[in-house]
């Protein structure tokens, strides 16, 4: 192999533990510790964007999955009990069943995709690495993920500003607050 | 088929998103706790992310942010990480629609198990027909 | 009671809470250098609130950031955004074009880039903080009800 890429054997290193932290969630039945084990995933995750050059996602990462994410599991487990029941046979069986005719499917599809870091592959000959040109032409700023973000994709950004603000409105329309009713009813007693 | 271990080796990345995404779809299909749930539900996104990314990355580059003076290192693919960015915050935003979905649905039926769900949603039925 | 329980705690999130705000802050005005940006910079805000949150409880939280203002704010973000968007139509551009800042400004065409960036960047930091914060608010206002007791007898016990 003339061009092995180090960065290759760290990323595989990661992703072993990054699946083993998934199989730890498939085992674990308390859910805190699935939270906790959620946010070691996010964190591997996030070193793992870091190998790959993906910083601006890295950060996004650590500071969402293993943060925001974990926060949100606790607060919704607080409500819901942190035991989750073992696992039936029919459960098992029909969950096994999904995953591995999905797993063979996808298996059967990876030797199409392209191989590691191939300067080559249809996602690197077309429109992303012309950005990379062209922003200090057009924007003069040198994060190229931000001018991308704000400028050349800002439709799409706005979109996704949309969604966030639109999930905001929704959590609090969905979530009741017993706080104030509770203690009116305590008032009027 | 035969199969080149090499040609395995420098696509190792693609078949761990496989694996990750598959534990991702055993969690959300085999559990009955809606919680956990969407734990599987995220773990699945984040493979996606992981696909998306691995496909950016250039042999020998560098993050995209331009250097300062005339170095032209070779730069990684920016697009998929402006893709993922985004889509990061917004899983996040969906998750706690779908959380709170779950709190209001373990208020309403006292349990955040899908087969409780079921059991008294097919009492209530019976109830509504007698 | 709580108090001397949770003195650790306590007392490195009153250090943590403005060192985290302004790291926020930090990220989000160099997101054009360096990694970072609006989405980064927003969440790392609301995490502000939330890690005070949670050792203080919401109350304090509340007396931080009050909800409204976090509603607001998400609304205002997106409002910067569009409006920000908006400019370029005027001048016969098309939306969120910011070539058409600088030709409304008589700048250099990267100079007005440069101005959309970052007006699109607070738009999304607003956004992303508000909308964060108050979907934290609304996980925290409907506790279990022994949760809820607690809540009040900590206001009490600072309103004493």
């Amino acid at each position: 192999m003339t061009s092995f890429d180090p960065s290759l054997a760290i990323s595989a290193a990661l992703l072993v533990l990054m699946i083993a932290a998934a199989l730890a969630v498939v085992r674990t039945t308390n859910l805190f510790a699935v939270a906790i084990l959620s946010a070691v995933y996010s964190l591997l995750c996030a070193v793992w964007f870091v190998v790959m050059d993906a910083i601006d996602v890295a950060f996004t990462e650590a500071a969402v999955g293993a943060g925001i994410s974990t926060v949100l599991y606790l607060g919704a487990l607080v409500h819901t009990g942190d035991r989750a029941r073992r696992l039936g046979f029919m459960r098992l069986l029909g969950g096994a069943a999904a995953a591995l005719l999905f797993g063979l499917a996808f298996i059967l599809l990876v030797p199409f995709t392209p191989v590691f870091g191939d300067p080559q592959s249809p996602a690197n000959t077309q429109v992303g690495l012309e950005y990379v040109h062209s922003t200090p032409v057009d924007i003069a700023v040198p994060n190229v993920v931000t001018a991308v973000l704000a400028s050349y994709r800002g439709l799409d950004t706005f979109g996704e500003a949309a969604v966030i603000f639109t999930a905001g409105i929704a959590v609090v329309a969905i979530l009741p607050r017993h706080r104030r009713r509770k203690k009116d009813a305590e008032d009027a007693a | 088929m035969n199969v080149d271990l090499a040609d395995l080796a420098a696509r190792i990345n693609n078949i761990a998103v496989v694996g990750l995404m598959m534990a991702g779809l055993f969690i959300t299909f085999a559990s009955g706790h809606l919680v956990k749930r969407l734990i599987g539900l995220s773990i699945f996104q984040t493979a996606i992310f992981v696909f998306f990314i691995t496909m950016g990355k250039v042999t020998g580059g560098t993050a995209p942010i331009l250097l300062p003076d005339e170095r032209t290192p070779i730069y990684s693919n920016p697009l998929p990480s402006v893709l993922i960015l985004t889509a990061i915050v917004v899983s996040v935003a969906t998750l706690a629609v779908g959380l709170a979905i779950v709190v209001r649905i373990k208020e309403a039926y006292g349990s955040a198990e899908t087969d409780d769900v079921a059991a008294a949603d097919i009492a209530l039925d019976a109830d509504a027909q007698t | 009671m709580t108090e001397a329980r949770h003195l650790v705690l306590r007392i490195s999130v009153k250090i943590l809470t403005p060192l985290i705000v302004l790291f926020a802050l930090y990220v989000q005005t160099h997101g054009e250098y360096g990694p970072g940006g609006g989405f980064q910079a927003g969440v790392l805000l609301a995490s502000a609130v939330v890690a005070y949150g949670l050792v203080f409880g919401p109350a304090a939280a509340t007396r931080l950031a009050p909800p409204v203002a976090a509603g607001v704010l998400a609304a205002l973000g997106i409002v910067l955004y569009a409006a920000t968007g908006a400019i370029s139509p005027f001048i016969g551009g098309s939306f969120l074009d910011h070539d058409g800042i600088a030709e409304a400004l008589q700048i250099q065409p990267t100079t007005g880039q440069h101005i959309g960036i970052v007006l699109v960047e607070w738009g999304v930091f607003f956004t992303v903080a508000g909308s964060m914060i108050a979907i934290f608010y609304a996980f925290m206002a409907s506790p279990a009800d022994e949760q809820t007791e607690d809540f009040d007898s900590d206001e009490s016990e600072e309103a004493h």
